[in-house]
């Protein structure tokens, strides 16, 4: 039994390996980016549409409602960055039906990439929209007794959202390989189908949490409320 | 210093303990979010949007814990160092 689809190895040369991580996952970002071009290809906007068309408008137009209910004024600037994590994390989640798959978020390096990205893209956007010191001046924002903790919550939150997905999707993928030994035919369809329910959940989750904390960042000084969900 | 039995005794009775008290406190907890949420939502079920993306991101958020107890003992068991090391100074002598 392996714990992360990092020890499966298909090719190596030199320190260079090819594992079952990298690959699974540049083809799911294969799968995205050829099916969203194919998809886009004729767009049209009259009242015949493509079916295609009709599912990722739907897709879209879900996830800049779930940003705005966030508190993301302008959702279409966050859409790609938050988009992206949601599409990425969802379809390696349901990926996992295909036999042979092993998700690359059951691998503690893909989830830590992603956690890595929020955590360079909350200052980037804070930044952005606060400008540097109104960014910095929300570290000490009720006192400055409070910086210290700020900055460690910074880094332990990146640490949670990275442990949180690799987690789940490792433990989804343990729990099936022993159940396979116990009990292999039926029960094992079960976990598959709790495995795509809280895949599902996790992407939403990750992607929630990423806004709510860009939301954090972003925001003035107006309500603090969603900033203390995720800490 | 590196008794290989002591220590794959300790991994293991430390892992079940650690999932044991990571499922009890976490599904304590989850039970009293769920309560509450349903509390609520009977109450004012016009907010019920809010009130089930609140619950979602808290119960993650909770069961973060248990996947956190559960990380440690995956790594007890199966990718534990001190084994690892013990094996190779049982191997040295």
């Amino acid at each position: 039994m392996h714990l992360s689809p990092d020890e499966i190895v298909y090719w190596q040369y030199g320190w260079f390996k090819l594992n079952a991580t990298i690959v699974f996952t540049w083809a799911v970002m294969l799968v995205l980016v050829v099916g969203a071009w194919l998809v886009t290809r004729k767009l049209s906007i009259g009242l015949q549409r493509a079916r295609w068309q009709n599912l990722l408008e739907i897709i879209v137009i879900a996830i800049c409602k779930q940003i705005e209910e966030i508190g993301l004024r302008n959702a279409h600037y966050y859409l790609p960055f938050l988009g992206t994590l949601f599409l990425f994390v969802g379809m390696t989640a349901l990926a996992t039906i295909l036999p042979g798959f092993e998700p690359p978020t059951g691998s503690l390096s893909t989830t830590t990439a992603l956690a890595l990205c929020v955590f360079v893209s909350v200052p980037y956007f804070g930044v952005r929209q606060q400008g540097i010191g109104g960014y910095l001046s929300s570290y000490v924002k009720p006192t400055w007794v409070m910086l210290p903790f700020n900055v460690i919550s910074e880094f332990s939150r990146t640490l949670a959202l990275a442990i949180r997905l690799f987690g789940n999707m490792m433990s989804g993928a343990i729990i099936l390989a022993i159940l396979l030994t116990i009990a292999p035919f039926f029960f094992p369809i079960f976990m598959t189908v709790l495995g795509l329910l809280t895949g599902m959940v996790q992407a939403y989750i990750f992607s929630i949490l990423a806004a709510v904390y860009i939301a954090a960042a972003t925001r003035s000084r107006s309500s603090q409320a969603g900033a203390t969900i995720g800490t | 210093m590196y008794d290989i039995t002591t220590i794959a005794i300790a991994s293991i009775v430390t892992a079940g303990i650690t999932t044991g008290i990571g499922a009890i406190a976490p599904a304590l907890a989850e039970g009293r979010a769920v309560s509450s949420a349903l509390k609520s939502l009977a109450q004012q079920p016009d907010a019920s949007a809010i009130i089930t993306r609140t619950l979602f991101v808290g119960l993650a958020m909770i069961e973060s814990t248990a996947i956190y107890c559960f990380v440690v003992s995956m790594i007890l068991i199966f990718a534990n160092p001190f084994w690892n090391e013990g094996v190779a100074q049982a191997m040295a002598q």
